[in-house]
C-alpha cells in the first residue's frame, strides 16, 4: 500500500493504493469515474484513454502509484452541467458516435492532440488517434469531428 | 405540415449521454453485494475431463461458489441446442470454460481459478472442415441424435455435420452439357472476431421463487429470456432481462452467451448478484466468432457470358458448437449464387463441427463469406472467357421478372442490383484503368462486386411497439428492438414524429430495454430492425391518431373522418382554426364544466414477417426472404507487381435502401460496415497452432483497422422503394461489409493478374502467387 496524491478534473484526492493497482481500476472502481472504459486491458484499444499531465495515456497499463503528484483529466471533466466542450459538440454534429463505448477515449485523445496542436493535418489526426479503436464508425466521421473541433477552437478553416 | 421529417439527418438519440461518458454500459454497473465471476478454460482443443478437484478453491476465503459442468446438466442454444454452460465430460475447443468461480473480488476469483485442478485425457482433435467430413474423423458431438433442434434443421448423427441445406433448381447436368466453358475453383477464409469494443458482460441476481434478474450486454433481451427459460427450465415471467447501453454487437451479442452461467453462479451463491466480464483474451478465445468457410464453385458459362449452370459446395467451419451456425449455413445457402439469375443450380451447404471456438452470427450472416467465393469466381470466369467483369454481372444480374434459386420471383418492389453496379462503376471510372501515370513496377487495378442479403429468421418473426402520451403532450415510444449503435431509435422517432406531425424532440424513445415492461421483439439482428419495427411503429402511430380523433370528435362536434392531424393538434378539416392540442387530449379531454372523456392515451402496433415459408429440405424451394437489399462496390488499387504490396486508393459503395429515413445514419452504417469489411479483407483472421491453440488472442496479434488504415470512400444511396417497407425503407446494417474482400481481390487480380482465392488478401500471399506465376 502506498498513499498517493493527485487531482482528477481539478479535484484533489488522497488515496491508499496497492503497488500493483491499475490506474483505470482506481478511477472506475474507487472514484466511480466510469467514463473511461476497459476494452482490452493491454493498452491496444484506447477506450481507457485519460489525460495525465497533458499527455493522453492508456490508463489500463499505468499503475495507480504512477499517478502520484499528477493532474488527471477524464471525460467527466469535459462538460459542466449542460455545457459540453467544443470537441464533444463536434462529435455530435459530425455523427462521430455510434455505440459510444470508444467515444470517451476518442474525445480525450482529441483533446490531448488539440491542446498541443490546434491546427492538425489529417496525418496528425491519424497519428494521434491510431491507438483508439472504433469498430462502428469506420473513423470518417471521427476525423471530421476532430477537424470541426479544431475549427471551433479557432484553428485554421482549412 | 411541419418540415419534412423522413429523409432528414436528425441527430442521433443519446449522443449527449455517450459523448459525456454518462452512458452506463453493463461494464459500468455495480450492484450492492455483487460478486465477481471468473472461468477456468480448457488448454486443449479436444480432451476427456477425467477429474476436477475444486476443494482447494472452495475453501479459499471470499469464494462463494465454484461450479463445474457436472452441476449444470443443461443444454442451451438458439436453433440447435448443443451448448453446455460449462464443459460436461469433455472439452471441445481450447478456451472452453470447464469451471467457474464467484468470489468477493476479481483477485480472489482469479486465485480460486488457479486452485482448481483439472485432469484431462487428450483426444484426437479435428481442426479442418474437409477432414471433419471424412468418415473416420473424430466426432465433436457423439450425441447428435439426442440434441433438440428447430424442426428445419437436420443434424446427421455419427458425423460432424450439424446441418445440410440443399438447393436444387433446374437440371444441373443439362446445364453443364450446354455450357461452352466450365470453370472450377476453391476458396477459403478463416474465422474472424467481431471485436465489439465492449466485451461480453452479464450480471445475474437469483431471487426466491426461482426468479432471476439479469443485466446484460445483449442484442436481444427476449431471446436471452426465452433461451434461459428453456435451458434452465424457468418460467418466462420469472426472468427479467435488462439491456442498458451496449458497446457494439455486430451479431456477436445475438442469441445467448454468459447469462446462464452467471444465473447458476448467483443461485449457488445464495442469491448474491454475480458479474462476469470477458477479458479481451477471453473474448477472442471463448466467445463465438464468424465461421470459417471452404467453398468449391463449378460454373458453366456460355461464350456470351451467360451462366447456365452453377454447382456449389460450402463447408462451414462452425467450430465446437452450431447452435447459431446451422442457420448461418441455411440463410447463406438461400442467397448462395449471389444476386444473379442462374437457371440450373445444385448447391450444398453444410455446417461442420471442428475442435475450435464456435461460430455465431456476424454482420452479414454468412453472406460476406459466400460472396468471397461467388464474386471472386465471377471475375475468374470473366477472365477465362475474356469478358468484362462489368458485362458478365450485367448479363446475369437479377432484375424484375427473374427467378431466384429458391423460386422467388423478383418484382417491381425489389431493389435494383444493376443500378447499384452502374453507379459504382461510374464512380471509380471503371473502364479507365491503365497504369501509364504510375511509377515503374506499380500497376493500377479496378474491381467490381455485387451483393445481396435478406433477413434470415424464423418465418413467424414478430415485433411490437407501444406509444404513450406524457402529461405535456410529448410521447414515449417503447420497443425491445435494441439500438447498440445502428441509429434505429432515431429513425423510429422520426417515423412517430412524421405520423403524428410533431417535433422529433418531443418523441422520447425509451432507451433501456426490459423484458418486464416492453413489448416483444424476437431479436435485433438481420437488418430487420427498421423494416419490422418501423412498420410496427407506423401501426402504433395510426392507432394513436385514431384514438386522438375519436376523443376530439366529441368536443369538436364532428365525425372522425372530418378530422386531421397537424402540428400536434387534431383539427377540423373544414375549419383548420378549430382544433384541440395533443396536450389537451393526452390524459383525457376535460370540458369547461369539469366533465372529462377519454383517458390517458396508449397505443400499440405490431408486425409479423409476411408470407415466409420454410424451405423444402430436398430442393430449398420456398420463400425464406422478407426483403432483399442489394448493393455493389467498386474499388481502385495500386499494386507493386514485384512485392505484392498494395494500396486501396478508393472504394465506392452503393446500396438500394428503398428510402433513407435518416441519411446521415445510413452513411454511418455504410462507412462503418465498409471498414469492418476492409478489416476482414486485408488483415483479420484467426490462426491456430497445429494442436488447435488460438494464436491470435490479443489486439497485438489480431489487428483491426485503425483511423490510419482507411481508404477514400464514396457512399452512394440508391432509393427504389420497397412497397411494404416503412416509407419504402429496407435494412442496410449488414450489407456495407459484404463483398468488400471480393472487390479488393478482384481489383488486385485486375492489376497484376494473380488469382487470389484465400482470405485475407495480404501482400505475402500475393507475393507467393506472383512467384508461382513466374515459374509457370
Amino acid at each position: 500500500m502506498k498513499t498517493i496524491n493527485f487531482t482528477v478534473n481539478g479535484r484533489n484526492y488522497e488515496l491508499d493504493v496497492k503497488d500493483n493497482e491499475i490506474l483505470l481500476d482506481m478511477l472506475r472502481e474507487k472514484l466511480h469515474f466510469t467514463g473511461a472504459k476497459e476494452g482490452c486491458g493491454e493498452g491496444e484499444c484506447g477506450a481507457c484513454t485519460v489525460i495525465m499531465d497533458g499527455q493522453a495515456v492508456t490508463s489500463c497499463i499505468i499503475l495507480a502509484v504512477e499517478a502520484d503528484g499528477s493532474d488527471i483529466e477524464t471525460i467527466e471533466g469535459q462538460s459542466v452541467g449542460e455545457e459540453i466542450s467544443d470537441i464533444q459538440e463536434a462529435f455530435i454534429e459530425e455523427n462521430a458516435i455510434q455505440c459510444g463505448f470508444c467515444t470517451p477515449g476518442m474525445v480525450m485523445s482529441t483533446k490531448a492532440l488539440l491542446d498541443r496542436n490546434p491546427d492538425p493535418s489529417d496525418e496528425d489526426i491519424d497519428i494521434a488517434l491510431s491507438g483508439n479503436i472504433c469498430r462502428c464508425t469506420g473513423y470518417y466521421s471521427i476525423r471530421n469531428a476532430v477537424k470541426r473541433a479544431a475549427e471551433k477552437k479557432g484553428g485554421s478553416q482549412s | 405540415m411541419t418540415e419534412e421529417m423522413i429523409g432528414k439527418s436528425v441527430k442521433r438519440i443519446k449522443a449527449l449521454e455517450k459523448v459525456t461518458g454518462n452512458a452506463k454500459f453493463v461494464h459500468d454497473i455495480e450492484i450492492q453485494g455483487m460478486l465477481h465471476a471468473k472461468m477456468k478454460l480448457s488448454p486443449y482443443a479436444h480432451a476427456k475431463i477425467v477429474n476436477i478437484d475444486k476443494t482447494k478453491a472452495e475453501s479459499l476465503p471470499g469464494v462463494w461458489a465454484v461450479l463445474t459442468g457436472k452441476e449444470l446438466p443443461y443444454k442451451v442454444g438458439l436453433y440447435l441446442v448443443d451448448k453446455d454452460i460449462l464443459a460436461v465430460n469433455k472439452v471441445r475447443y481450447q478456451g472452453e470454460p470447464v469451471a467457474a468461480v464467484a468470489a468477493e473480488t476479481k483477485e480472489i476469483a482469479e486465485k480460486a481459478i488457479e486452485l482448481i485442478e483439472v485432469e484431462y485425457e487428450k483426444l484426437d482433435a479435428v481442426l479442418d472442415v474437409q477432414k471433419a467430413v471424412e468418415e473416420d474423423a473424430p466426432l465433436v458431438h457423439e450425441n447428435l441424435a439426442e440434441l433438440e433442434s428447430a424442426p428445419v434443421f437436420f443434424p446427421k448423427p455419427g458425423t460432424n455435420i450439424a446441418h445440410h441445406t440443399k438447393i436444387r433448381k433446374g437440371d444441373i447436368n443439362k446445364g453443364f452439357a450446354k455450357a461452352d466453358h466450365i470453370i472450377e475453383n476453391e476458396f477459403t477464409l478463416p474465422m474472424v472476431d467481431h471485436t465489439a469494443m465492449e466485451t461480453h458482460t452479464s450480471i445475474a441476481q437469483w431471487k426466491p421463487g426461482r426468479k432471476v434478474k439479469i443485466w446484460t450486454s445483449a442484442q436481444s433481451p427476449f431471446a436471452v429470456r426465452d433461451l434461459l427459460a428453456n435451458g434452465l427450465n424457468l418460467n418466462h415471467e420469472d426472468i427479467e432481462v435488462i439491456v442498458p447501453y451496449v458497446g457494439g454487437g455486430f451479431g456477436g451479442k445475438a442469441g445467448i452467451h454468459f447469462e446462464p452461467l452467471v444465473t447458476c453462479l448467483s443461485r449457488a451463491a445464495d442469491g448474491r448478484p454475480v458479474k462476469i466480464v470477458m477479458s479481451r483474451e477471453e473474448e477472442f478465445n471463448s466467445v463465438p466468432v464468424r465461421q470459417g468457410l471452404y467453398s468449391r464453385l463449378k460454373t458453366g458459362v456460355n461464350e456470351d457470358g451467360e451462366i447456365v449452370a452453377q454447382e456449389t459446395e460450402f463447408l462451414w467451419d462452425s467450430g465446437a458448437n452450431a447452435d447459431y451456425g446451422v442457420n448461418v449455413t441455411r440463410a447463406a445457402a438461400t442467397a448462395g449464387v449471389g444476386p444473379y439469375e442462374i437457371k440450373n443450380v445444385k448447391l450444398d451447404s453444410k455446417t461442420v463441427y471442428t475442435n475450435k471456438i464456435f461460430g455465431t452470427a456476424y454482420r452479414g450472416f454468412g453472406h460476406l463469406e459466400i460472396l468471397w467465393a461467388i464474386e471472386r469466381q465471377m471475375d475468374l470466369v470473366a477472365k477465362e472467357i475474356e469478358i468484362s467483369p462489368y458485362d458478365i454481372r450485367m448479363k446475369n444480374g437479377l432484375e424484375v421478372g427473374s427467378v431466384t434459386i429458391t423460386g422467388e420471383h423478383i418484382g417491381g418492389s425489389h431493389g435494383r442490383v444493376k443500378e447499384c453496379l452502374r453507379e459504382v462503376a461510374k464512380e471509380i471510372d471503371f473502364e479507365n484503368r491503365d497504369s501509364d501515370d504510375l511509377p515503374a513496377g506499380k500497376k493500377r487495378g479496378k474491381g467490381l462486386a455485387t451483393l445481396h442479403k435478406a433477413p434470415a429468421m424464423p418465418t413467424n418473426t414478430g415485433t411490437a411497439a407501444f406509444l404513450k402520451f406524457n402529461e405535456n403532450g410529448t410521447i414515449n415510444l417503447t420497443v425491445s428492438l435494441t439500438d447498440y449503435g445502428q441509429g434505429t431509435y432515431t429513425a423510429l422517432a422520426q417515423i412517430v414524429a412524421d405520423q403524428l406531425d410533431m417535433p422529433v424532440d418531443k418523441v422520447n424513445v425509451v432507451w433501456e430495454n426490459n423484458t418486464e415492461t416492453e413489448p416483444y421483439d424476437w431479436q435485433t439482428v438481420a437488418s430487420k430492425g427498421l423494416f419490422m419495427s418501423g412498420n410496427a411503429v407506423i401501426k402504433a402511430s395510426q392507432d394513436m391518431v385514431q384514438q386522438l380523433k375519436e376523443i376530439a370528435s366529441e368536443p369538436l362536434r364532428c365525425s372522425v373522418e372530418d378530422l386531421l392531424i397537424e402540428d400536434e393538434k387534431v383539427k377540423v378539416r373544414h375549419h383548420l382554426d378549430k382544433y384541440i392540442s395533443f396536450k389537451e387530449l393526452a390524459m383525457g379531454y376535460t370540458y369547461e364544466n369539469g366533465n372529462a372523456i377519454g383517458g390517458p392515451l396508449i397505443a400499440r402496433g405490431n408486425y409479423i414477417a409476411q408470407g415466409l415459408t420454410n424451405i423444402d429440405p430436398e430442393t430449398g424451394q420456398g420463400l425464406p426472404a422478407l426483403d432483399w437489399t442489394y448493393g455493389a462496390h467498386g474499388v481502385e488499387v495500386i499494386v507493386d507487381e514485384e512485392t505484392g504490396e498494395f494500396e486501396v486508393v478508393k472504394i465506392a459503395s452503393a446500396f438500394d435502401v428503398g428510402k433513407a429515413i435518416n441519411k446521415e445514419n445510413v452513411i454511418g452504417q455504410i462507412q462503418g460496415g465498409v471498414i469492418q469489411g476492409y478489416g476482414s479483407a486485408v488483415m483479420e483472421g484467426y490462426q491456430f497452432s497445429e494442436d488447435g491453440r488460438l494464436l491470435t488472442n490479443t489486439f497485438t496479434d489480431y489487428k483491426v483497422p485503425s483511423i490510419a488504415d482507411i481508404p477514400e470512400l464514396k457512399p452512394i444511396i440508391v432509393e427504389n422503394a420497397q412497397e411494404d417497407g416503412p416509407y419504402g425503407a429496407r435494412g442496410v446494417a449488414e450489407h456495407p461489409m459484404l463483398s468488400i474482400p471480393s472487390v479488393i481481390g478482384n481489383a488486385v487480380q485486375d492489376a497484376i493478374g494473380v488469382k487470389i482465392k484465400e482470405m485475407p488478401v495480404i501482400p505475402e500471399k500475393i507475393f507467393e502467387l506472383i512467384e508461382s506465376k513466374k515459374e509457370e
